[in-house]
């Protein structure tokens, strides 16, 4: 039995103590704390979603929508574990390329219709189908499922995806290699059910709050575009009874100062605090600022093609730009918001995987210094010869922060030349995908909790690599990883080659940092994907 | 006056299909475009999508698509961002919602800033006129950037009176903030070239005729003076009305008002092309339209301008 599997057993009794039946109204059913009359959670969210249709989202705040209007085969619970959704369970073969679902039978569609194996087959085969032309599409490509990249490039009908219905609650999946996180993938919204009924009567107008069936906790029941949206308790949900929260609300505020206001005036139960504020937010409202890790990196990453920049093909003067950073300086001074000092490419709150101490991490900041210089004279520079480089990030005031800070402690430790440039997104990302550049802002959020979600950027064929750094060692070990049952110790020999090539320079690991009202009860701190349920919230009475 | 009422319609025409042609070539000479992410598309997705929306036609066949969905089926496209809305669902959500508070603003503004100019003329140099301009100044100095966070600061926060934000139907509680924000600047401009206007006509040699006959004061102001003196304050109200309800995206950025200033510029970041496109048309042929009758009562009132 896989590690997985543990797990899985173990949150599967834990959420079966959870599901005991209400008590009373007024008193959290497992806490014993008094729950508000009113429960509403009301949130903010910086734009307007961009859909909530599952096989086509792909931002976080339509996700953590639809998140709660559907529910995929399993779930996560507060700390990320793997918990049943509307499967109760899985079966996997002894190479994990066919996986078993079995579904509850009480799963129901907010019209009443049965939840089948059926809605799921339709719905990932819409997703792959190049009609549907969904933007996540990739998503599909790499759960592995059998023929989904022959699909999406139009060399095989839709339906002969991998994935078939044996019966009505029995769900067979096969995969074209062995993936053993596959059913930890099934929690995102790509891999959600839809109703075929209704796609096929509305079309495109399919998700609009009139015409919308869904089967997950809530409905969607309101959504004004770049106002709000509602949602409401779906009473055919099969746990509607544990379900506490009434009404969730999705304010779309752009400016973040304006947010905090408002969430000062208790119009919002969560908003996001603003740059910089934390220590101070922390102190006067102990209860309410939170921080927390998230699976996020940011890192700097060098041009590393062909036609890049000569300086930094030398091992030894990335090093040394790597060493002079003071990232304590960044995430105590700079971002003050709770940030982990990043040595490992791997954000170290990662699930089943502890990135291995780099010889950096050891060492104090001075040094780091010291060696640095002693690298970059080595490499031939100096005040003679001073290294001079672009370095270009795309356009924001927290960004451009930690732009300045590190262009000056290179200035002050190295005298090293940077010329900072800032970019319009879209330009940025046009210019750091086609190499234009000397060394540029990079950053990755998990698209899983999983190792390989992050260093599978630094092999050679991803289409993510700007920096375009080639490791055969690298592209070996990642390819070993994907079907080896120790993928722990292979993650840190990649990142191994990393502390010792520097193809990019990591600088902290995300943090959540929150002002959440105290009356919000079971936020998921623990879960750093941040993947939550409204299902799983509830109200204190204050 | 037919005439010119006639050649200047057969103008605005053309304009707005220039407007069209060559906005639809500019935001194709932005670099990116509305499937460039941080995560690169593989290459089939990419081209699924592009088929999808029509963006692998050439760019003339583009552009005649367009102007076809257009003409004959009222069809501005779909958005490539906002996948389960299209640019007529965008536009018909967003359009009522600028336009009430836009036209909100401008009443207030007008109204405010003209009854300002004229009591800071009637008695100048008093302290109504000290009063007056000052205000006109402050009004017209404190950006709308500032303005919307310090009135959310001040109506919701400390006197806890208004909502912060939303729109809610355009209720009269969401509208006030929104509506101040926007209307100050203008109003201040208004104060501030009516008082100068009205000045100006009072010391007109015609007034001081009117006043020698014995004209009662308050006769004079209202007979004689308020009507030249408003006329290049009407001039002035032309571009401000479309202004107020294009000018508008901090007030959707500020107050989550919902319009369509906050869709605009979200597509131009976006390059969600058709977003891009339709609202444009509709903010160009507003203001064709807006400068057509402007130019229309121009001629009406003056007939040196018909020739």
């Amino acid at each position: 039995m896989s590690a997985f599997y543990k797990t899985f057993s173990a949150a599967l009794l834990g959420s079966t103590f959870l599901a005991a039946p209400l008590m009373a109204a007024g008193t959290h059913p497992t806490t014993g704390e008094a729950l508000a009359e009113d429960q509403t959670f009301t949130y903010r969210v910086l734009d307007e979603h961009s859909s909530v249709d599952p096989g086509i989202v792909e931002d976080v705040s339509g996700a953590e929508i639809v998140r709660d209007l559907f529910e995929g085969l399993m779930n996560q619970d507060e700390n990320g574990n793997l918990v049943p959704g509307v499967a109760t369970g899985f079966t996997t073969n002894d190479d994990k390329t066919v996986y078993t679902f079995t579904l509850r039978d009480n799963a129901k569609w907010s019209n009443g219709d049965p939840v089948t194996a059926g809605d799921f087959v339709y719905a990932w085969t819409r997703a792959v189908d190049p009609a549907l032309a969904s933007p996540y599409a990739w998503y599909m490509e790499i759960t592995s499922i059998m023929n989904a990249g022959e699909i999406i490039a139009g060399e095989a009908e839709p339906a002969t995806l991998g994935v078939r219905a044996l019966d009505d609650l029995t769900l067979e999946v096969m995969l074209s290699a062995p993936l053993p996180y596959f059913a930890q993938m099934t929690t995102h919204s790509t891999l959600f059910p839809v109703h075929a009924a209704t796609v096929a009567e509305h079309g495109t107008e399919w998700t609009k709050p009139e015409n919308i069936v869904s089967n997950g906790a809530y409905v969607l029941t309101e959504h004004l575009p770049n106002e709000r949206s509602v949602r409401s308790r779906n009473a055919m949900y099969w746990d509607d009874a544990n379900t506490i929260i009434d009404e969730v609300v999705a304010l779309v505020i752009n400016d973040e100062n304006v947010a905090f206001t408002r969430y000062l005036a208790g119009e919002l139960d969560r908003t996001e605090v603003p740059s910089g504020q934390f220590p101070r937010l922390a102190k006067e409202y102990p209860n309410e600022a939170i921080s927390f890790p998230r699976l996020c990196n940011y890192y700097y990453t060098f041009n590393l093609s062909e036609d890049g920049p000569e300086m930094f093909k030398d091992a030894r003067v990335r090093e040394a730009l790597s060493l002079a950073v003071d990232r304590k300086i960044i995430v105590e001074n700079v971002l003050a918001g709770g940030q982990t000092e990043a040595y490992s490419f791997t954000p170290v709150s990662v699930a089943d995987f502890a990135p291995p101490a780099s010889p950096m991490s050891g060492m104090s900041q001075a040094e780091r210094d010291a060696k640095a210089k002693a690298l970059l004279a080595e490499a031939g520079y100096g005040p003679g010869k001073p290294l001079e480089f672009d370095m270009v990030y795309n356009t924001s005031e927290s960004h451009k922060k930690i732009a300045v800070a590190m262009s000056q402690m290179w200035k002050q430790k190295l005298g090293v030349q940077t010329n900072l440039s800032n970019m319009e997104w879209k330009v940025f990302l046009e210019e750091r995908g086609n190499q234009n550049f000397e060394l540029a802002r990079g950053a990755w959020c998990g698209d899983y909790n999983e190792a390989s979600t992050f260093l599978d950027l630094m092999t050679t064929p991803s289409g993510y690599n700007d920096g375009k750094f080639s490791n055969a060692m690298v592209d070996d070990l990642m390819t070993q990883a994907r079907t080896a049952d120790d993928a722990g110790s292979l993650y840190g020999k990649v990142e191994g080659v990393l502390a010792a090539e520097h193809p990019i320079i990591p600088i902290y690991h995300y943090a959540g940092v929150y002002m959440m009202d105290s009356d919000v009860g079971n936020w998921p701190v623990g879960n750093v994907e941040q993947n939550w349920y409204s299902k799983n919230l509830y109200k204190i009475a204050e | 006056m037919l005439t010119y009422s006639i050649r200047r319609i057969g103008a605005a025409v053309p304009t707005i299909f220039l407007l069209v042609v060559a906005s639809f070539f500019l935001i194709q000479v932005a670099p990116g475009g509305p499937f460039t992410s941080e995560r690169p598309l593989p290459p089939q997705i990419l081209a699924n999508l592009e088929a999808r929306y029509g963006l692998d036609q050439p760019l003339w066949k583009q552009l005649w698509d367009y102007f076809y969905n257009i003409i004959f089926h009222w069809d501005f496209g779909p958005s490539f961002k906002f996948k389960d809305r299209d640019v007529n669902d965008i536009i018909a959500q967003g359009f009522p919602i600028s336009l009430t508070y836009g036209f909100l603003s401008f009443l207030a503004a007008s109204t405010v800033g003209i009854a300002l100019g004229i009591a800071a003329a009637i008695r100048h140099n008093t302290w109504i006129d000290y009063l007056a301009v000052s205000l006109g100044i402050a009004a017209q100095a404190l950006p709308n950037f500032i303005m919307g966070p310090i009135l959310i600061l001040c109506f919701t926060l400390y006197l806890g009176w208004l909502p912060g934000g939303g729109w809610n139907g355009g209720q009269w509680q969401y509208l006030i903030m929104p509506v101040i924000a926007l209307s100050t600047s203008y109003m201040g401009s208004i104060a501030r070239i009516t008082r100068s206007s009205m000045l100006e006509v009072l010391n007109a040699n015609y007034i001081r005729t009117a006043r020698a006959k014995g004209i009662p004061e308050r006769q004079i102001i209202w007979r004689h003076a308020i009507k030249p003196s408003l006329l290049p304050v009407i001039s002035y109200l032309g571009p401000v009305f479309v202004y107020v309800l294009t000018g508008s995206v901090f007030v959707d950025l500020y107050f989550s008002t919902g319009g369509l200033g906050v869709a605009y510029v979200g597509s131009a970041l976006t390059r969600d092309y058709s977003v891009l496109l339709g609202v444009t048309i509709i903010y160009g042929v507003l203001t064709v339209l807006v400068n057509l009758i402007t130019d229309l009562a121009y001629a009406w009132f003056d007939p040196k301008i018909r020739f």
